[in-house]
């Protein structure tokens, strides 16, 4: 299992076709407290670039984009009742929704662990 | 940390009630009025007579104007003292305006009179779209819309129409990141999808960014200038020949005209649409606790779109043509906004606002709206950073570099704000900036006035950068509440008082 980033802040841990989304934890450090997420509809269809999810903090509403084009295949049901779950494990528990990816060439167009870091530090 | 403690057996402080709910005051049964008993019998019914207490709180009469009079009291208002909440034009509310809003000919007139018995109130909204035509530099004017994002909305659905009208299919609209939230939310409710536009390190539209976007698909461009940084978008006039060039529409949001009104004529601009928040610019801001207004002004290419009711002159007597088959040759409105004419209330104060300044007045306004703003910017500059270099307009934006490694955040300062007796600035907001505080001080504060305010947040940032943070802390702490838990207010919300178990109380 590896895991991309993009400059958006959005993760993606792909296993095999399918990867799971989420935000990273320095956006959740830029948000504050969530309390509410939007997940899309499953079998919704993406593009790359594509709005997702609307996450919902006491500092603003965001939009998060899909890393890569796909098919939703599952959605974290958990976020409704427990929006505090993405501040406590943002790239764990606070995982947003699973995406059946349609072409994993895109995956090269995402930063890798350090690569992100290195443009976090850069902000 | 209140630093002279001195409890009470009431629980009051003075003058400082401490105010319980509604529901847990009075008494069941109770009631300020005395009423017939019920004779209605069961036929009249249909079986649906009440079975259960209503659930009413039961107060007498005195308790009932206690209870909002005190609760009156913890509010803060314009009339109450400086209220720098920037993009919203905090500025004072003339009396003059108040006294004739209340003019029974206009307070008390039926949105259904006849035209003829009208014709006061549609001679002044006649005066008003010369004021707001005269003073934007552009032919046309929608008065209906009840508020900017209304206004917004309104500016859009004339562009689309427009489109429409040209046998043509354009999906998006380009709107800078600084934008009030309004505008995208306005661009989609219209069925477009928004395209953001990048700014530069200036805290202004980046030219590569809109050229980058700019094709035949996208119907409109929307920019506030100035913008939410408080800054002018000096490149306002190339963006105008840019956006006209695509064949798309320029939409002007003009929140912030306080700050140019009377100096820059927006049609001089190449705008073709743009709303004026009534409720801002010319007084009553956030509608005075009553409506606001937003009307359109539009551009010879938008006019013939505008949307029903026209207001013509005819044979001396002025009428409001209110179907698309009785309107005049070339003009092809869109449709309605509201069901009747707009906030004539709203329309009262505003002409009386313009009458009472003159052209030359409103300049005035405008030009001692950006000085106090810039006074501020200057006197605080030195203790607070500032994001972007150089002289702002009508407001004074900070970022929290200044807060660094100090444990005090933007939200803190603003909170201690309130134990100063002053309501906060605009807080994290434009998103752009980091932590941003917004302070728009407008033109109705003296020198005396700012110079107090300007005294107490320098105070505020010394005592910060010197350590000196206990009180910024969980502050307020002399408000009538202390720091409110927002996020368990907006994960959990309580809205439906409920009343304490019975046996609990009772132990």
């Amino acid at each position: 299992m590896t895991t991309y980033y993009t400059d958006q802040h959005e993760w993606i841990r792909v296993d095999g076709d399918e990867g799971t989304v989420g935000i990273t934890s320095h956006a959740t450090e830029q948000l504050g407290d969530v309390v509410c997420v939007e997940t899309p509809s499953i079998v919704k269809v993406l593009a790359k670039g594509d709005e997702a999810a609307v996450v919902e903090s006491v500092k603003a509403a965001s939009e998060i984009y899909a890393p890569v084009g796909g098919t939703v295949t599952a959605v974290n049901e958990t976020l409704a009742g427990e929006p505090a779950n993405v501040n406590a494990d943002p790239e764990g528990e606070g995982w947003f929704f699973k995406i059946k990816i349609a072409d994993k060439a895109e995956l090269a167009t995402l930063l890798d662990g350090d690569k992100y870091q290195d443009f976090v530090k850069g902000l | 940390m209140t630093t002279n403690e001195l409890p009470t057996i009431s629980g009051d402080r003075g003058l400082d009630h401490e105010e319980p709910l509604i529901f847990e005051i009075g008494r069941d049964g109770k009631c300020g009025v005395d009423f017939p008993d019920v004779t209605v019998g069961d036929t009249h019914l249909g079986g649906l007579r009440r079975k259960g207490k209503i659930g009413l709180p039961g107060l007498s009469e005195p308790e009932v104007v206690r209870l909002y009079v005190r609760l009156s009291r913890m509010n803060y208002a314009i009339d109450a003292g400086l209220y720098p909440l920037g993009s919203c034009t905090m500025k004072h509310n003339p009396r003059l305006g108040e006294k004739l809003a209340r003019l029974p000919g206009f307070a008390d007139l039926h949105p259904l009179a006849p035209m003829s018995a009208a014709q006061g109130a549609l001679a002044l909204m006649r005066e008003l779209a010369h004021w707001l035509t005269t003073l934007t530099g552009m032919p046309a004017v929608a008065l209906t819309p009840k508020a900017g994002a209304h206004g917004e909305l309104c500016g859009i659905l004339t562009i689309r129409a427009a489109i429409e009208a040209r046998g043509e299919k354009r999906t998006r609209v380009l709107i800078p990141e600084s934008a009030h939230g309004t505008n995208p939310a306005s661009a989609s409710f219209a069925g477009f999808t928004v395209d953001e536009i990048k700014a530069t390190p200036e805290g202004r539209v980046d030219l590569d960014s809109l050229r980058s976007k700019l094709d035949t698909d996208v119907a409109a461009f929307m920019l506030t200038n100035p913008n939410t940084c408080g800054l002018f978008e000096r490149d306002i006039c190339e963006i105008a020949r840019l956006v006209h060039a695509a064949g798309a529409y320029f939409y002007c949001d003009g929140a912030n005209f306080n700050a140019i009104a009377g100096r820059v004529k927006p049609g001089d601009l190449g705008v073709d649409a743009m709303h004026i928040n009534l409720h801002k610019t010319f007084s009553t801001p956030h509608g005075g606790g009553g409506p606001g207004a937003g009307p359109v002004v539009l551009s010879e290419r938008l006019a013939p779109f505008a949307p029903l009711p026209l207001l013509v002159l005819e044979n001396g007597a002025i009428r409001l043509i209110e179907d698309k088959s009785d309107a005049p040759q070339g003009s092809k409105p869109f449709g309605r906004m509201a069901a009747f004419h707009g906030q004539t209330g709203m329309f009262v104060r505003a002409l009386a606002y313009m009458l009472s300044h003159g052209g030359d007045g409103i300049r005035q306004a405008s030009e001692d709206a950006v000085l106090s703003a810039n006074y501020v910017l200057a006197s605080l500059k030195d203790v607070m950073s500032a994001p972007f270099e150089g002289p702002c307009m009508h407001e004074a934006l900070f970022d929290d570099t200044w807060l660094h490694d100090t444990g005090v955040t933007t939200l803190d300062f603003a909170k201690v704000m309130i134990d100063e007796g002053y309501h906060p600035m605009t807080m994290y907001f434009p998103l752009v900036v980091h932590g941003a505080m917004l302070i728009e001080p407008t033109e109705s504060e003296s020198k005396e006035s700012l110079d107090r305010f300007i005294h107490v947040l320098h105070t505020m940032a010394e005592e910060v950068k010197a350590g000196k943070t206990a009180r910024f802390d969980g502050a307020p702490h002399l408000a009538p509440r202390r720091r409110l838990d927002e996020t368990t207010a907006s994960r959990k919300p309580v809205l439906k008082w409920k009343a304490p178990d019975l046996k609990q109380a009772a132990e």
